[in-house]
C-alpha cells in the first residue's frame, strides 16, 4: 500500500485537543464499541468491563487487548497492547492479546478509510491515538469507578502498575475489583493521554505477547485448525497462468486410501481426505487435462525483451521537474544504466492455507487474515451471502510478506470454492504445498529501470532521467481508483518519483504493461527495485564526480533532514572512512519507505573464489517515536536479512510460461550461515508520530552490498540477485 | 497398525507405513507444534528428535520411526530444552515464529551433543533451518546465551 493516497484520518477522527491540566493531554472522543459500556449484561454472563471495542477487563485483573491488526512477526500484537497498556497503567503481565474479528465498523485500518486489513506498514500509525485513547478510557472509568466506591474524588486517584490507589486513605484495587462499578460508570466524552515525559511503556522493552506461545508450540496458526469432521484439501493447479480445467479423471486419485471426495473447481481440481498427506497423494494421482488456449506461454527473457523495446519510448509521467533531456545535452558529463529484477516470490514460512465452514447460517473463515474487508466481499458473492454473514477467525500468520492481503483474495477464494463444491458437508482446510505456493504467481513483479544523468564541470548533477517498465500491482483491482493516477500506478514508481536528491531537472516515467503473471506487492513494494537503482546509480554518480559517497549524498540532501540523519548516524557508527583490508568494501545506501527512514552501511569480503560475504551491516532508522525499540530492531534485522535474500539469492523464472522454481532447492533464500555475523541498529530519537517498521528494513540492503562490493572490487551492478564477475 | 512413542506416549496409528512422520505427529496423533514448510528436507520446520538426534520428519516415514523415541516441540523437557526455551524467550528471537519450533529442535539436539558450540558449529548446525523472518542474528544469540547458562 502507498502513503500517498491514504489519509491520515486518526487525528481528525479522534482529537480534539484542549488545554492540558495537571499533566496529560485532555481528549475528546468518539471510539467505536463505547456503547456497550453501558448495555446491560446478559443475566449469567461472566462480568466483564468492556468499555469499547478494544479493551475487556476480567473480575481476574486479566486486561485483553482486541487486536485489529494482523501478527504475521512484526510485532503488531506487543505494540497494540502496549499503547492500551500504557494509557491504562496496567501491569504488562496482566495484558493478553486476542485477534479481532472481521468487523471494519470497529475495526478499520484508519489510514485506509472503512477497511480492515494490515499492510503497508500502517498497524503502528494508524492505532496509536485509537488505542492510546482505548485505554485512557478504560482507566477513566476504573477512577471514576474507584471514586464512587471509596467516596473520594476522581482526580486523588493514582494508577500504577494496574493497582488503582489513594493514598491519602490508603485504599488500593486490582482492576478486577472494579470490573462491575467501572462497566455502570456513563462514558466520559474527554480523557487525558499521557505526555511524552510520563510514558512508562513505550520507548522501553516489554517482552513480546507471543513469544511463550512461540517457543513452545502452542501458537496456532490457519495450519493447526482443528475442526469436527475437517477434511484437507490439496489442489491441482494448472501448469500455466490462466490454463483452466478441460477434464479430469478422478479414478486413480479415488483408489488412494481414504480420499472423501475429488471436486473441480474455477482453478483446478481439490481432493479431499481427513489428512494432508493423503489428500496430497489423491491429488498427485489425478490426471488432468488442461485447457491452455487462453494461457499466458512466454518465459522471463522474452518478457525482459518486450521491456527493454518499450523503454525506447516515453512512458507515462511520473515525476517532472525542470527539463532533463535539455539539461542531459548541456551537462559535462552523463551516465547511462540499465537494470533487471526478476519476479520474486513471498515465500513465507508457512505456505498459504485456510480454513473454511460453509453451512446454513453463512460462512466461517480460519486465516492468518490480513486483509479482512476485502476477503469477506469476495467470498460473500462467491458463494452467496452478505459480507457480514462471512465471519472471519484472525489467527497468527506463519509469515506473509504482503501475500496474505491478495487484491484477489486467491487462496481464500480457493478455500471457500472448494467448501461450496461440497455443498458445505464438511469444513474444510485448503493446505497448499511448497510446490503450490511457489508456482501459484502473485509475484514481485519483474522490472526493468533505464537510467541516464548527467554531471555539471563541478560534479554536480543537474539531469537524471528514470523510466521504469514492468507490471501494474494495482490495475484491475479495488484499489485501481484509488491509487493509479494519469496512468502511473504508485506501487511501480515509489521510492523512485519521490526519490529525495535535490536535482533541478528531473523525470520519471513508467510503462505498465500488460502480462499473464499474476503480480502482487512484496515487503516494501516498490523500494523492493527502485531503492536498488536510486543508490546505486547515485554511488555511480557519485564515483564519477570523484566524491566520497556519502558527502555526495549529503549536499544533495539538504531539505532532507531525516534522510541525513539516518545517513550521518549509520555512517559514524559505521566507521565511514576508515581503511579497510584489501578485498573488503563497505557500502551505504539510504531510503525512505512508508515514512520511515533507513540507512544501511554493508561491509563485504570478497574471498579467493570471487565469493563474498556480507559481514557486516549497521542501520540506523527514524520512525518516530520508538514505541517498541527492540521490536524496531528485530524487523531491521530481519527486514534487512529478507532483503539479503533478493540481493543474494531468490528470483523466480519463468520458461514457456511454466514457473522454474518450485521449493527451496532452486528458489533459494537466505540461510543462518549468510546472515551478517555483526548487524547493529540505532534508533534515531524522535517525537515525530510513529511510523512503521514491517518493511523500511528491506529495501537499503541490496544497493548497500553492491556499494560495498563496487568499493572491494569496482565492479557496478545492474541485476539482482548480485552476480560477482569471475 | 503403526506404533510410535511420542513424547513418552505410545499411539496406535493406522495408516500408510509410507505416510511420512510429520502428517501423522500432525493430522493423526493431532500434536501441531511440528511445522511442516517444504516437505523435501530442505527447511527444517519439521525437525523432531529421533532417540535424541534432530531429524525432517517430513521425509522420515512412520515405519522407520517405528520403536523409536520421538519427542515434539511440545514434549522437550530436558535441562537443555529449558534452557534454549527461555533464551529464546528473554531475546525475543521470534517473529511470525511458524520456523521456530524447528529452530528449537535443532539448536536443542546441537547443545546436548556440543555444550559450547563455535560460531561454524552453529552455522552447520542451524543452516538447514530456514527462517524467512531472517531471525538469524538472535538465533546464534539465544544458542550462546542458553549455553552460557548450561555451563
Ligand atoms: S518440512 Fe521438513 S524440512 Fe521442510
Ligand atoms: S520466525 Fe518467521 S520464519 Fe522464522
Amino acid at each position: 500500500m502507498d502513503k500517498t493516497h491514504l489519509v491520515d484520518r486518526s487525528r481528525r477522527e479522534f482529537l480534539k485537543v484542549s488545554a492540558a491540566a495537571g499533566g496529560g493531554l485532555l481528549i475528546s472522543l468518539y471510539l467505536p464499541g463505547c456503547e456497550r459500556a453501558e448495555k446491560a449484561a446478559a443475566p449469567g454472563a461472566p462480568i466483564v468491563f468492556e468499555p469499547n471495542a478494544f479493551v475487556r477487563i476480567g473480575t481476574d485483573n486479566t486486561v485483553t487487548v482486541i487486536a485489529k491488526h494482523l501478527e504475521m512477526g512484526q510485532g503488531t500484537y506487543t505494540g497494540l497492547a502496549t499503547l492500551v497498556a500504557e494509557e491504562l497503567d496496567a501491569a504488562w503481565p496482566q495484558v493478553q492479546v486476542e485477534g479481532a474479528p472481521a468487523d471494519a465498523g470497529r475495526y478499520s485500518n484508519l489510514f485506509w478509510g472503512p477497511v480492515q486489513g494490515t499492510g503497508g506498514s500502517t498497524a503502528m500509525g494508524n492505532s496509536f491515538e485509537q488505542m492510546r485513547n482505548a485505554g485512557a478510557l478504560a482507566r477513566q472509568m476504573l477512577v471514576n469507578a474507584a471514586a464512587g466506591k471509596w467516596e473520594v474524588p476522581a482526580d486523588a486517584i493514582t494508577v500504577r502498575d494496574g493497582i488503582v490507589r489513594h493514598d491519602a486513605s490508603k485504599r488500593e484495587a486490582g482492576f478486577g475489583e472494579l470490573v462491575e462499578l467501572a462497566a455502570q460508570q456513563p462514558v466520559p466524552e474527554t480523557v487525558f493521554v499521557k505526555e511524552p515525559d510520563e510514558f512508562r511503556l513505550i520507548g522501553t522493552h516489554v517482552p513480546r505477547k507471543d513469544g511463550k506461545e512461540k517457543t513452545n508450540g502452542t501458537a496456532i496458526f490457519t495450519q493447526d485448525v482443528k475442526l469436527p469432521g475437517l477434511l484437507t484439501a490439496v489442489v491441482a493447479h494448472p501448469p500455466r497462468f490462466g490454463a483452466t480445467v478441460k477434464s479430469f479423471d478422478a479414478a486413480r486419485a479415488g483408489k488412494v486410501k481414504g480420499v472423501v471426495d475429488v471436486v473441480a473447481i474455477p482453478t483446478g481440481v481439490a481432493v479431499l481426505d481427513k489428512d494432508f498427506w493423503s489428500a496430497k497423494q489423491g491429488r498427485d494421482a489425478l490426471s488432468v487435462e488442461w485447457d491452455e488456449a487462453k494461457a499466458f506461454k512466454l518465459g522471463s527473457e522474452e518478457i525482459m525483451g518486450e521491456y527493454k523495446r518499450l523503454a525506447a519510448k516515453p512512458g507515462a509521467v511520473a515525476r517532472k521537474d525542470g527539463d532533463a533531456e535539455q539539461a542531459l545535452v548541456k551537462a559535462a558529463r552523463t551516465v547511462e544504466a540499465a537494470y533487471e529484477f526478476p519476479y520474486l516470490a513471498h515465500a513465507a514460512m508457512e505456505p498459504m492455507n485456510c480454513v473454511v465452514k460453509l453451512d446454513a447460517g453463512g460462512c466461517e473463515i480460519w486465516n492468518g487474515e490480513q486483509f479482512q474487508t476485502p476477503d469477506q466481499a469476495a467470498v460473500a458473492a462467491a458463494v452467496g451471502l452478505k459480507p457480514e454473514q462471512v465471519k472471519i477467525n484472525m489467527l497468527y500468520a506463519g509469515g506473509s510478506f504482503g501475500r496474505r492481503a491478495n487484491p484477489q483474495s486467491d487462496y481464500v477464494l480457493e478455500a471457500a470454492s472448494i467448501a461450496k463444491a461440497i455443498q458445505g458437508k464438511a469444513p474444510v482446510k485448503l493446505v497448499w504445498t511448497r510446490e503450490d505456493d511457489m508456482r501459484a504467481g502473485y509475484y514481485r513483479p519483474l522490472y526493468y529501470h533505464r537510467l541516464k544523468a548527467g554531471l555539471d564541470q563541478a560534479g554536480n548533477p543537474v539531469a537524471w532521467q528514470h523510466r521504469v517498465v514492468g507490471q501494474s500491482i494495482l490495475r484491475g483491482t479495488a484499489f485501481e481508483q484509488a491509487m493509479v493516477k494519469q496512468g502511473v500506478d504508485e506501487t511501480s514508481v515509489e521510492g523512485a518519483s519521490n526519490m529525495p536528491y535535490a536535482i533541478p531537472n528531473l523525470t520519471v516515467d513508467l510503462h505498465s504493461p500488460e502480462m499473464g503473471v499474476p503480480v502482487q506487492w512484496w515487503r516494501s513494494v516498490g523500494s523492493t527495485h527502485t531503492a536498488f537503482v536510486v543508490e546505486t546509480f547515485i554511488d555511480e554518480l557519485a564515483a564519477a564526480a570523484g566524491k566520497d559517497p556519502v558527502a555526495f549524498r549529503r549536499a544533495l540532501l539538504k531539505d532532507h533532514p531525516r534522510h541525513r540523519g539516518v545517513m550521518e548516524l549509520a555512517a559514524e557508527k559505521a566507521g565511514w572512512g576508515k581503511p579497510l583490508s584489501e578485498g573488503r568494501g563497505r557500502g551505504i545506501a539510504v531510503h525512505e519507505s512508508f515514512n520511515t527512514y533507513v540507512a544501511q552501511v554493508a561491509e563485504v569480503s570478497v574471498h579467493q573464489d570471487r565469493s563474498f560475504s556480507v559481514d557486516r551491516v549497521v542501520i540506523a532508522v527514524d520512525c518516530g517515536v520508538a514505541v517498541n525499540p527492540d521490536i524496531i530492531r528485530a524487523q531491521m534485522e530481519g527486514g534487512m536479512g529478507f532483503g539479503l535474500s533478493a540481493a543474494l539469492t531468490s528470483a523466480i523464472t519463468l520458461k514457456d510460461g511454466r514457473v522454474e522454481q518450485s521449493n527451496f532447492h532452486d528458489y533459494t533464500v537466505l540461510r543462518l550461515d549468510q546472515m551478517p555475523s555483526v548487524v547493529e541498529v540505532h534508533i534515531v530519537s524522535s517525537a515525530e508520530p510513529p511510523t512503521g517498521v514491517g518493511e523500511p528494513g528491506v529495501p537499503p540492503i541490496a544497493p548497500a552490498v553492491a556499494n560495498a562490493l563496487y568499493a572491494a572490487t569496482g565492479q557496478r551492478f545492474y541485476q539482482l540477485p548480485l552476480q560477482l564477475k569471475t | 497398525m503403526i506404533q510410535l512413542k511420542i513424547n513418552g506416549t505410545t499411539h496406535e496409528l493406522d495408516v500408510d507405513p509410507n505416510m511420512p512422520l510429520l502428517w501423522a505427529i500432525r493430522d493423526v496423533v493431532g500434536l501441531t507444534g511440528t511445522k511442516y514448510g517444504c516437505g523435501l528436507s530442505l527447511c527444517g520446520a519439521c525437525t523432531v528428535h529421533i532417540d535424541g538426534q534432530a531429524e525432517r520428519s517430513c521425509v522420515t516415514p512412520v515405519s522407520a520411526a517405528q520403536g523409536k523415541a520421538i519427542t515434539t516441540i511440545e514434549g522437550l523437557d530436558s535441562k537443555v530444552a529449558r534452557a534454549v526455551q527461555s533464551a529464546w524467550e528473554k531475546l525475543d528471537v521470534v517473529q511470525c515464529g511458524y520456523c521456530q519450533s524447528g529452530q528449537i529442535m535443532s539448536a536443542v539436539s546441537m547443545l546436548a551433543r556440543n555444550p559450547r558450540p563455535t560460531d561454524d558449529d552453529i552455522n552447520t548446525a542451524m543452516s538447514g533451518n530456514i527462517c524467512r523472518c531472517a531471525t538469524y542474528v538472535r538465533i546464534r544469540a539465544a544458542i550462546k546465551d542458553a549455553a552460557r547458562a548450561l555451563a
